[in-house]
């Protein structure tokens, strides 16, 4: 029960991140893409077997904990995401203040210019 | 010490960046420093290489815990020679540094103190990525890398770079997160990440629908950063903004990491899934060759010609891929090396004909065969072996890629690949034609769009020279080198040796 819980929630995590993505303002993005790895985090803590009450003990022979144990190794590695996540985030929180204060503008539709081949001089020679 | 050798090519970067980093306030010495210990990286690199060609696949168990707990680093022939071209590529980039900006030019993205450091990390994060044997450190390794790259991509400060930056940041950002989400549900069905433990466990998962789905999105996480064919936006909007050096780097190595992990993860872990979407990835090869192709077409700027073009190879990486014979990932192994020597020089070319022009654009470019004959037969060879010009490196990558690919009766994706071809040739002649054979165009009002110094010194030449020697002799001697990729080749498409040696008597 918890298990489809989370599940739901990783994808209204997921539904409203990606429909920050598609607006048009920078901040609004970086918002989203947070939204997003918070998501990814969430679908990740789900493969523990929320519901267990089983600990997670192995045998001495055994390589792997198999299916009713409950399973620790999930919430390792969404430790190790959510720590790269927060370096990432604060690089981009920078990079929008930077973009905004170099070009003046917060709107994607306005960062064409790597994009757009200048035609220019074509049509005069 | 010698059981560490499969870390090393991880472990000097890592060292640089730390002694690079203390050296912050001495910038002139860290420059020369710098191209130093990419020397010696490169010469650990040959050392696994030599190591793993002579005595089979080396593994480090990190810690001591056995193979499906531990994170294992693998090294196999396919890893090491991408290690060692990544070492060949970062020495060569490195040397391009040295040059001595002349009085009064722009200071541009090197004078910082923290570009060295980053640089450094990037190449652990590169080399880690080529070595993991876990596909969760493999997140960590790509993250790794990324976040130098996004740092490196602007540290200029230059409105286009913020512009090229956002783009680069955000969809390789999705990848990554797609990447993780992907982790997630296969730990969750398989209960593993270790790699050649993967490769065991996952063919008795009863549920091939979700393994196909697996698959998919591992091919659509790792198709983002290898710029594959509706996925590739990213690439041309920001590669051209970098600086010129960093831009050979960055166009030599990043794709290719995730073109290394489409290779190792549908080899090794989807192979059983790979018959199924092998339709897929063949479709998807022959449009990533024609859009990058057709999108070059249109473009006047050399960088800009030569971003497309990255596009265009990576759909012939991926041919090689969807083959999955082994003569085919042979071709694709041999495509990877003479791709990443003929492209970076071709974009550190790019750079030299920048700075003696003072522009980016071939239309104000021309004259530059008479002014400098040695840049232009230095052009000629990487961008003949590019075109794929008998006996360059690229007339047999190439000759070979689309042989497996007619050895399988795809005639259609075979066909599209040699049409590419020839209309590679169309852009490299039209750098030619405009930048070096035409006279140079009489200007009204000067223009400066990049700083120009109107000359060239060894250390812009010697590397570009030293990677076009190395397509001659790839060219020259493909034979032998062919034999290793062969044997590459078989390793990957026979992973029973890997997996033996990863998880050895634990099974």
């Amino acid at each position: 029960m918890t298990g489809l819980l989370f599940a739901a929630l990783a994808g209204a995590l997921f539904a409203i991140g990606i429909y920050l993505l598609m607006r048009r303002s920078i901040l609004k993005l970086v918002i989203g893409l947070l939204l997003i790895g918070h998501a990814a985090n969430l679908s990740i803590f789900t493969a523990g077997r929320l519901d267990s009450p089983i600990p997670p003990i192995m045998t001495q022979d055994a390589i792997q904990l198999t299916a009713p144990t409950a399973d620790p190794l999930p919430q390792a590695l969404i430790l190790t995401a959510i720590v790269i996540g927060f370096g990432l985030q604060a690089f981009l929180i920078v990079l929008v203040r930077r973009i905004v204060g170099r070009n003046g503008v917060d709107d994607t539709d306005e960062m064409t210019s790597t994009d757009i081949v200048d035609r220019g001089q074509e049509d005069g020679k | 010490m010698s059981g560490l050798l499969p870390m090393l090519p991880i472990l000097v970067p890592m060292a640089s960046a730390i002694l690079l980093l203390a050296l912050w306030r001495h910038p002139s010495i860290q420059r020369p420093l710098h191209a130093l210990l990419s020397a010696v990286l490169l010469g650990v690199s040959v050392l696994l290489f030599l190591d793993v060609e002579q005595n089979g696949i080396r593994t480090v168990v990190v810690g001591g815990w056995r193979a499906p707990f531990g994170i294992t680093f693998v090294a196999d022939l396919f890893s090491s020679i991408v290690v060692v071209i990544s070492g060949v590529l970062s020495l060569s980039v490195a040397v391009t540094f040295l040059r001595k900006p002349a009085a009064g030019e722009r200071a541009d993205s090197d004078r910082s103190p923290f570009f060295w450091p980053l640089l450094n990390t990037l190449l652990m994060g590169v080399n880690g990525a080529f070595l993991t044997g876990d596909l969760f450190n493999m997140y960590v390794w790509f993250e790794v890398l990324l976040i130098s790259s996004f740092v490196l991509t602007v540290l200029g400060g230059r409105r286009s770079q913020f512009e090229g930056s956002i783009k680069y940041v955000t969809l390789n950002l999705m990848s990554s997160i797609l990447f993780l989400v992907a982790l997630g549900i296969l730990y969750g069905t398989v209960g593993t990440l270790n790699m050649a433990d993967l490769a065991v466990q996952l063919p008795k998962v009863q549920n091939t629908a979700l393994v196909l789905a697996l698959a998919s999105l591992f091919f659509i996480a790792f198709g983002i950063k290898s710029a594959i064919f509706p996925l590739y936006f990213w690439l041309p909007a920001s590669y051209h903004t970098l600086s010129a050096p960093l831009g050979a780097l960055f166009a030599g190595l990043l794709t290719k990491v995730g073109v290394y992990a489409l290779f190792r993860v549908f080899t090794l872990v989807f192979a059983p899934a790979m018959t199924q979407l092998q339709g897929v990835v063949l479709v998807v090869a022959a449009f990533t060759m024609v859009v990058g192709v057709f999108g070059a077409v249109i473009q006047y700027e050399v960088r800009r010609i030569l971003s497309f073009h990255i596009i265009s190879q990576i759909g012939y990486f991926i041919f090689a891929l969807g083959i999955f014979t082994p003569i085919g990932l042979a071709a694709g192994v041999f495509y990877f090396v003479h791709h990443i020597i003929a492209k970076s020089n071709l974009f550190l070319v790019a750079g030299a004909m920048e700075r003696v022009t003072g522009s980016a654009d071939l239309r104000r470019m021309g004259g530059l065969y008479r002014e400098h004959p040695r840049l232009a037969i230095l052009f000629l060879i990487p961008a003949m072996a590019l075109a794929g010009f008998p006996p360059l490196s690229g007339f047999w990558a190439k000759f070979s890629v689309i042989y497996a690919g007619f050895g399988s009766k795809l005639w259609v994706v075979g066909g599209v690949a040699l049409f590419v071809g020839l209309l590679t040739i169309f852009s490299m002649m039209k750098i030619w034609s405009e930048g070096f054979w035409k006279n140079r165009p009489v200007e009204d009002t000067p223009f400066k769009d990049v700083e120009s110094t109107g000359r060239l010194d060894v250390w812009t030449l010697a590397p570009i020279a030293f990677l076009a020697a190395l397509s001659v002799l790839m060219g020259l001697f493909a034979g032998p080198v062919f034999d290793v990729m062969v044997r590459a080749g078989d390793q990957l498409m026979h992973p029973a040796a890997y997996i033996n040696a990863v998880l050895g008597g634990s099974r």
